[in-house]
């Protein structure tokens, strides 16, 4: 029995965002408990056997918590934001294969559609900082704004240079051009891209040591500084989401996705996937907490004097490499 | 470099409108509760208004109500990041002016603690000074947490001393309180060995870094004539080039026998004053060791033991003394009027007159580096309010 197209998308959907949401909790305790032996302390410990029910109970603390909006807020923009900003983090598993045939489309320009839906963030986000009337929340907003378009672009380029050697935008197809090579292992250009692709993931996640919008050693907790409760808790989950969906699409592009011993079975493939995409999520958690953060002009001229010039004579390199090659039937 | 009076706000149209932000007194990065308000042009600085007096506690005028024996507990919560320094201030000005010897075994003892407590005192300042740049929620944490482990050791080495952890009350007029305990020379020399190790860790976790450096190249920097003109003190000074520690240049408490060296940079940034900082550690920590190596058997104290608050009193005078605390010089100036109390006293404290180069450096810079200022300058707001 096979369901209709439309039941059969909104089954796989509704299943993918449950995996999301709770991946995201589940994956704020991995993040501390790893934090935890970085800095030789033990982490969550108490609330169920090793800590495992915390993300539950922080959940569950945060629905109890008191809703407050700031009596000069601007209500709407202010209610609206973690909304928007939660949408497109979440909207990004849509394109991600998961496994061959197990995700919830694998559209023909997947990479083009993840790059551009995950960038759209930056709406909820300044909505948020101006919908907050609070001088903190503006001052991240800005912060943010300059730091996404910045950083998108490198982003960009440095996710294309698989894009140009699998000659496909289709992730599917990307993963089975690295049957032979891991991209990750193609000679220099697939190693600094990977190096590019994590600095610009960093950035564009909004990670230490470019976590200039939360900042909170000035900023006090940036643009949601005064969201409390469950607004606090979508825009956590929205971070997170994107956090996570751009460690599977590093995984997907460099790390030759749910390739791997046995990968053919489905289940054991989706976990290659998840296994590698874990392990750039817990390197990009090694350098959150190990470095200090840069300040916002550093920031913007890393982008514009090293890593945008980089990746665009990255780009270039390899495409003049693919031409020359004659890959992909040219 | 005048600051801004707090009512003005200027806002002009050009694209240079000016916001004013309140950053403190609660803030994440007030160190306590001091209140700094900017005035911004985008992300820059242009001018600071510095708040002082939350924490004012009127700790002069209770050293009034208090008598000489009651006082060094009360004194060591001037400045409680540095708790042995602050009473060894106090009990040093009415020894002065009482002219009350002190045993040398209580001299080298004050000296072991004054010491131990400098590199408590550094190892809190390391990890919230990493923190404000870092962020709670990042590599500063991470620092943070290593120092306050090694600052625990120091601590409990003063718990087995006196049996507090953060006031101590182990100073009195004429000596110490307590005599070391028997293996407290051995742990507290396992103990030096451990932090020495560390600090070699926080060094090569810091300083092989490249965003550590440019967080704190070039940031901050106090000349040599502002510091003189401001009169900043401790490692604010040395770290803008002038070799000034009273340990060499006003030695009390047997300094004069160890020849303390005296690290000093030219630099004046916040990186200098680290380098001063982690100098000073290592200083310490040498200091310790020899002063172990030759403590001297005898009293700890030249006066017998206190039986009653008011025991002690002390011939009408008055006078000034002085010591070099983890901040710089903390100064303590009595007046006696032959009570068993103080007739006035008044605190100097090291961390108010280096708070004061604040609006002289911090405009200009951005607000991320606001706060990277103010931790190197590391003020602890018991001491500047007092």
């Amino acid at each position: 029995m096979t369901l209709p197209p439309l039941a059969y998308h909104a089954l796989v959907g509704f299943i993918v965002l449950n995996a999301v949401i709770g991946m995201v909790t589940y994956v704020t305790l991995l993040e501390r408990k790893f934090a935890a032996r970085m800095q030789s302390r033990i982490g969550p410990y108490y609330v169920g056997p090793r800590g495992l029910l915390q993300p539950i109970a922080d959940a569950l603390k945060l629905m109890l918590k008191e809703d407050i909006v700031p009596t000069r807020a601007d209500r709407f923009i202010y209610n609206l934001a973690p909304i928007v900003f939660l949408v497109p983090c979440v909207l990004i598993f849509a394109s991600l294969p998961f496994a061959p045939g197990l995700g919830v489309a694998d559209l023909n320009i997947g990479v083009l559609f993840f790059l551009a839906v995950s960038s759209l963030e930056i709406v909820g986000l300044f909505m948020g900082g101006w919908g907050s009337n609070n001088k903190y929340a503006l001052l991240s907003a800005m912060r943010a704004v300059n730091q996404i378009i910045s950083y998108d672009l490198p982003l960009v380029f440095a996710a294309f240079v698989p894009v140009l050697l699998a000659g496909s935008l289709q992730m599917s197809a990307i993963v089975e051009a690295q049957r032979g090579l891991w991209f990750v292992a193609y000679p220099l250009i697939g190693q600094l891209a990977f190096v590019a692709f994590l600095i610009a993931t960093l950035a564009a996640e909004n990670r230490v040591p470019f976590d200039i919008l939360e900042a909170e050693s000035e900023l006090v907790a940036g643009f949601r500084v005064e969201y409390s409760g469950m607004k606090f808790a979508l825009i956590q989950l929205g971070e997170y989401a994107h956090m996570i969906g751009t460690s599977f699409l590093g995984a997907l592009l460099f790390l030759g996705g749910w390739l791997g011993p046995g990968a053919d079975t489905p289940l054991v493939g989706a976990l290659w996937f998840l296994l590698k995409a874990m392990l750039i999520f817990l390197l990009v958690t090694w350098v959150r907490w190990s470095f200090v953060r840069i300040r916002v002009d550093q920031i913007l001229a890393v982008s514009w004097k090293l890593l945008l010039p980089a990746t665009l004579l990255l780009l270039f390199a390899t495409g003049f490499w693919v031409a020359a090659r004659g890959l992909h039937g040219g | 470099m005048a600051t801004i009076p707090r009512s003005t706000v200027e806002i002009g149209y050009g694209g240079s409108e000016r916001l004013t932000m309140n950053m403190g007194p609660q803030h994440p990065s007030a160190h306590g509760v001091f209140r700094a308000i900017l005035t911004l042009e985008g992300e820059t600085v242009v001018a600071v208004d510095a708040v002082i007096g939350y924490l004012h506690r009127c700790h002069e005028k209770l050293a009034e109500t208090l008598t000489y024996v009651q006082y060094p507990t009360i004194a060591s919560k001037t400045d409680y990041v540095s708790a042995m320094t602050a009473e060894l201030a106090y009990v040093s000005a009415v020894e002065r002016v009482g002219k009350i010897d002190v045993p040398r075994r209580a001299q080298y003892l004050r000296l072991i603690c004054a010491e131990l407590q400098r590199i408590a005192s550094h190892c809190l300042w390391l990890g919230t000074w990493c923190m404000d740049m870092g962020g709670a929620l990042g590599g500063g944490a991470t620092i943070f947490l290593y120092t306050i482990r090694e600052r625990e050791l120091i601590l409990d080495l003063f718990e087995t001393l006196t049996g507090a952890r953060l006031l101590y009350g182990f100073h009195q007029v004429g000596g110490t309180r307590y005599d070391v305990p028997a293996g407290w020379a051995q742990k507290c020399r396992e103990t030096l060995a451990v932090i020495a190790q560390r600090l070699d860790e926080y060094e090569a976790m810091l300083e092989d870094n490249a965003f550590f450096l440019v967080r704190t190249q070039g940031v901050g920097v106090i000349s040599r004539e502002l510091a003189e003109d401001i009169g900043v003190a401790g490692p604010l000074l040395r770290g803008s080039g002038v070799a000034y520690d009273l340990r060499t240049a006003a030695p009390y408490s047997s300094y004069e026998e160890f020849g303390v060296h005296v690290p000093v940079e030219t630099a004046g940034d916040c990186y200098a004053r680290y380098r001063v900082r982690m100098a000073e550690f290592r200083e310490s920590i040498r200091i310790v060791r020899a002063a172990l190596d030759g403590l001297p058997e005898g009293p700890i104290s030249s006066r017998p033991g206190v039986k009653s608050v008011g025991q002690v009193r002390i011939a009408k005078g008055e006078g000034y003394s002085r010591i070099e605390g983890a901040r710089g010089e903390v100064g303590c100036y009595l007046v006696a009027d032959g009570g068993p109390k103080p007739y006035r006293l008044k605190w100097r404290g090291a961390s108010f007159s280096n708070l004061a180069v604040l609006p002289h450096i911090i405009p200009g810079h951005k607000v991320a580096d606001v706060v990277a200022i103010m931790g190197s300058v590391d003020p602890v707001f018991g001491e500047v309010d007092r």
